[in-house]
């Protein structure tokens, strides 16, 4: 292996190649090989480093300086500077007072990064770079030193929870597969994320793809598997190529295969491609799709830890619930476990998204409060607005409201709160939401992806959509709630899987918490957050209007007649309350009613 | 409508190559479906039979699986598949302005295909890039950030 004395990271994002990353690269090469700094300086391609908006950008280590928007023409000077002087040239380095529109920036206070240490900081598509940072040194420990026993025991004590959601621990998952009669057994990952909006196993796979093969070849010899499948959605292909790149490069070196490090354990994964199916998710489903066949759940038990894959004792975790496998071997149960509350250890990744100043991931220890998430490491709310709720969990979570700001976060208080830990996805809502048509939103994505084997999830979210559309578009009728109430209760006991059970989450939590704003929209013909176009009516007023006419030649309807520097009118009945008049205003004179 | 339809000997030929690659298995058929739905843009019924016929798996059970998973499709498709991420984080962003500049620039509605067979315009579900939001992909190039007004540029790069 070569040694260089610095290592220049240029992320190759989709951001990025658009704005030149590649052109970057190499003009960093040619400029090294003129300067004859090429056996010195590593020029290495990499994922979003954090400034992609003002991209291209790179990383230089040692030093840990980001530079963002080089162009080639700056190469000469910058390797002149940087890398012959020794100096850090300012002026391309990233502001450090501008939080950009960031995946994953450099960690606040509140976080700590167990799952993603490595996302950002490696080449992800060299397994010698995840090994300098102790990689497969957990797995080096668990085939010399310990016990398939001991290796569940620790996961056990160290308090893991299943991080796709639904939070069942990890080490009896292991215990039930391992002592499920059978010779045949394998591990599986589920790569299937596809809440709307969550993208931490993503990051995870195209960041840091060998944590969550260590964390597989620990779980396989744990239970004595030899066989395992990551099962990837094809809405990431990125993911999959660095799988399949990392899963070689493994192979290589005698990680994967026959006789690992030469300890007579035998093991060897395969990615599995889904085909764009939501419920591929639920693990029955995504072992159907493994089969080769359709991707619809089948009721439990038997639970997949006795018959699985081929109908053969299987253990299915979550991308997040492995890549934290090898830290805990290393570190030890109680490390893990000094991260969290009593019920819920360790760390959790989110996708932040909504009316939030900084959105992106973070990865939080669990127990932390949804004010220091939403104001610490979130900045707060964009526009110095109101908080109004957070939808946690995804299309099967729910909506909580402002009192729950303190709540912490884990997985027994989030479902007291009506929600579910769900596998990260978090978007915060601001004032001007209505939580009706929030509802709306996700029901029509689980009613869209109902695989349809169960009546009362295929009808059922089909009905509850009809009612909250005519809800929203003015036509809400008394006993409408009442309805709503016995549908959702009616799907959730009667689903078959987590789909349909989890369905009605966003209807029962917004019924819960804003019961008046359905109650406005139904028997007062009013949406209180003036979202719901059937229910607003857009208004100009006359002291703040010039006559100017722009409002009423934008107007795609003609809705708007006024004479040149008289008040303009809107026709409540033309228009179609489309909003141009509104945007187009340079007077803040047309409003919402 | 002129879209292509693939004659027997492509359909032929991508069915045998696609079982070659991943063997003749029942537990391989989806990565079958997928690399033949890959190399002629949908999956002929022709191709079914076939696969059928090597697979020793009824038609039934075959298209039930081709039409259970989005990205398989049993209808011809044009040259360019455009995807477009409906979900909330891009729609939020302006996506919707996009999908707008997208129908309107190729005269398409969703899951409909250019009379020239050059286009096929469909919707995605998340494609978990969405701190680039709005996102398009066509074929296999990703597309971020993308405003109404880059629409025909990124267009024009497609023959």
């Amino acid at each position: 292996m070569k040694y260089y004395r610095s290592h220049v990271l240029v992320c190759v994002d989709p951001e990025c190649l658009q704005k030149g990353a590649h052109e970057l690269v190499d003009a960093l090469q040619d400029e090294l090989v003129a300067t004859g700094l090429i056996d010195e300086v590593q020029v290495l391609e990499t994922s979003r480093i954090g400034g992609c908006s003002l991209g291209p950008e790179m990383m230089v280590y040692p030093e840990g300086v980001h530079y963002v928007g080089v162009t080639p023409d700056d190469v000469p000077y910058l390797v002149e500077e940087h890398f012959l002087k020794g100096r850090v040239v300012n002026k391309f380095q990233m502001p450090t007072t501008k939080v950009v529109d960031e995946e994953l920036g450099a960690p606040t206070q509140k976080e700590v990064r167990i799952v993603l240490r490595n996302c950002g900081k490696i080449d992800p598509e060299n397994i010698e770079d995840y090994i300098a940072e102790d990689g497969y040194q957990a797995l080096a420990k668990v085939l010399t030193e310990m016990t398939p026993e001991e290796v569940i025991d620790t996961v056990l004590k160290s308090g893991l929870r299943g991080r796709g959601g639904a939070g069942f621990p990890t080490g009896k998952k292991w215990q039930f597969t391992r002592q499920a009669p059978g010779d045949i057994k394998y591990v599986v990952c589920n790569a299937d994320e596809g809440d709307p909006g969550a993208f931490m196993n993503r990051r995870v796979l195209e960041g840091d793809p060998h944590s969550v093969i260590e964390g597989m070849i620990i779980a396989a010899y744990a239970i004595g598997a030899h066989q395992g499948y990551i099962y990837c959605r094809a809405e990431y292909p990125v993911a999959v190529s660095t799988l399949n790149i990392a899963i070689q490069q493994a192979r290589n070196l005698g990680l994967l295969g026959k006789d690992i490090l030469g300890s007579g354990f035998d093991f060897d994964l395969e990615v599995r491609m889904g085909a764009g199916a939501f419920v591929c998710g639920e693990e029955t489903a995504l072992i159907a799709s493994i089969e080769g066949r359709r991707g619809e759940p089948r009721p439990r038990p038997p639970f997949p830890a006795v018959q699985g894959l081929w109908n053969k004792p299987t253990n299915v975790n979550n991308v997040e619930t492995y890549a934290n496998i090898p830290q805990i071997i290393l570190k030890g149960a109680e490390w893990y476990a000094s991260y969290g509350t009593e019920k819920s250890k360790g760390t959790k990744t989110f996708a932040l998204a909504g009316d939030l100043n900084h959105t992106g991931l973070i990865e939080v220890p669990l127990g932390i409060t949804l004010r220091e998430i939403i104001y610490d490491v979130g900045g707060g709310i964009k526009d110095g607005k109101a908080f109004k709720a957070v939808q946690i969990g995804g299309p099967m979570g729910g909506c909580v409201p402002a009192e729950y700001l303190d709540l912490p976060l884990d997985y027994e208080s989030l479902a007291q709160a009506g929600t579910i830990m769900g596998s990260g996805g978090m978007i915060v809502l601001d004032e001007d939401t209505c939580m009706v048509d929030v509802a709306r939103y996700f029901m029509d994505f689980t009613q869209d992806e109902s695989c349809g084997k169960c009546t009362p999830c295929r009808v059922g979210t089909r009905r509850i959509l009809e009612i909250l559309t005519r809800i929203c578009d003015g036509k809400g009728q008394d006993g409408d709630i009442e309805l709503l109430e016995n549908l959702c209760q009616e799907i959730r006991t009667n689903s078959l899987c987590g789909l349909g059970q989890g369905a009605p989450n966003p209807v029962v939590s917004t019924l819960r918490y804003f019961r008046d704003e359905y109650e406005a929209h139904i028997y007062e013909k009013r949406c209180p957050a003036k979202v719901c176009r059937a229910l607003i009516r857009y208004e100009i007023l006359p002291d703040a209007c010039t006559g100017c006419t722009v409002c009423a030649r934008n107007c795609p309807v003609n809705a708007i007649s006024g004479e040149r520097r008289q008040t303009h009118v809107i026709d409540p009945d033309t228009c179609i309350r489309c909003g141009i008049c509104m945007q187009v205003c340079n007077f803040n004179a047309v409003v919402i009613e | 409508m002129s879209v292509e339809t693939k004659s027997s000997e492509k359909i032929l030929e991508a069915v045998n190559a696609a079982i070659e690659k991943f063997g003749a298995k029942q537990e391989e058929l989806i990565p079958i479906l997928n690399e033949v739905n890959r190399q002629l843009g949908y999956i002929p019924t022709e191709a079914m039979e076939e696969i059928s016929r090597r697979l020793k798996e009824p038609k039934s059970s075959l298209f039930g699986v081709a039409s259970f998973y989005h990205m398989l499709s049993t209808k011809p498709r044009g040259r360019h598949v455009i995807q477009f991420c409906e979900s909330a984080p891009c729609h939020v962003v302006g996506g919707r302005e996009v999908f707008e500049a997208l129908k309107e620039e190729l005269g398409l509605e969703p899951n409909e295909t250019s009379p020239d067979g050059k286009w096929t315009l469909i919707t995605t579900s998340c494609l978990g890039v969405c701190s680039v939001g709005p996102v398009i992909v066509i074929d296999e190039d990703i597309y971020g950030n993308v405003d109404a007004r880059k629409v025909p540029e990124i267009l024009a790069r497609y023959e």
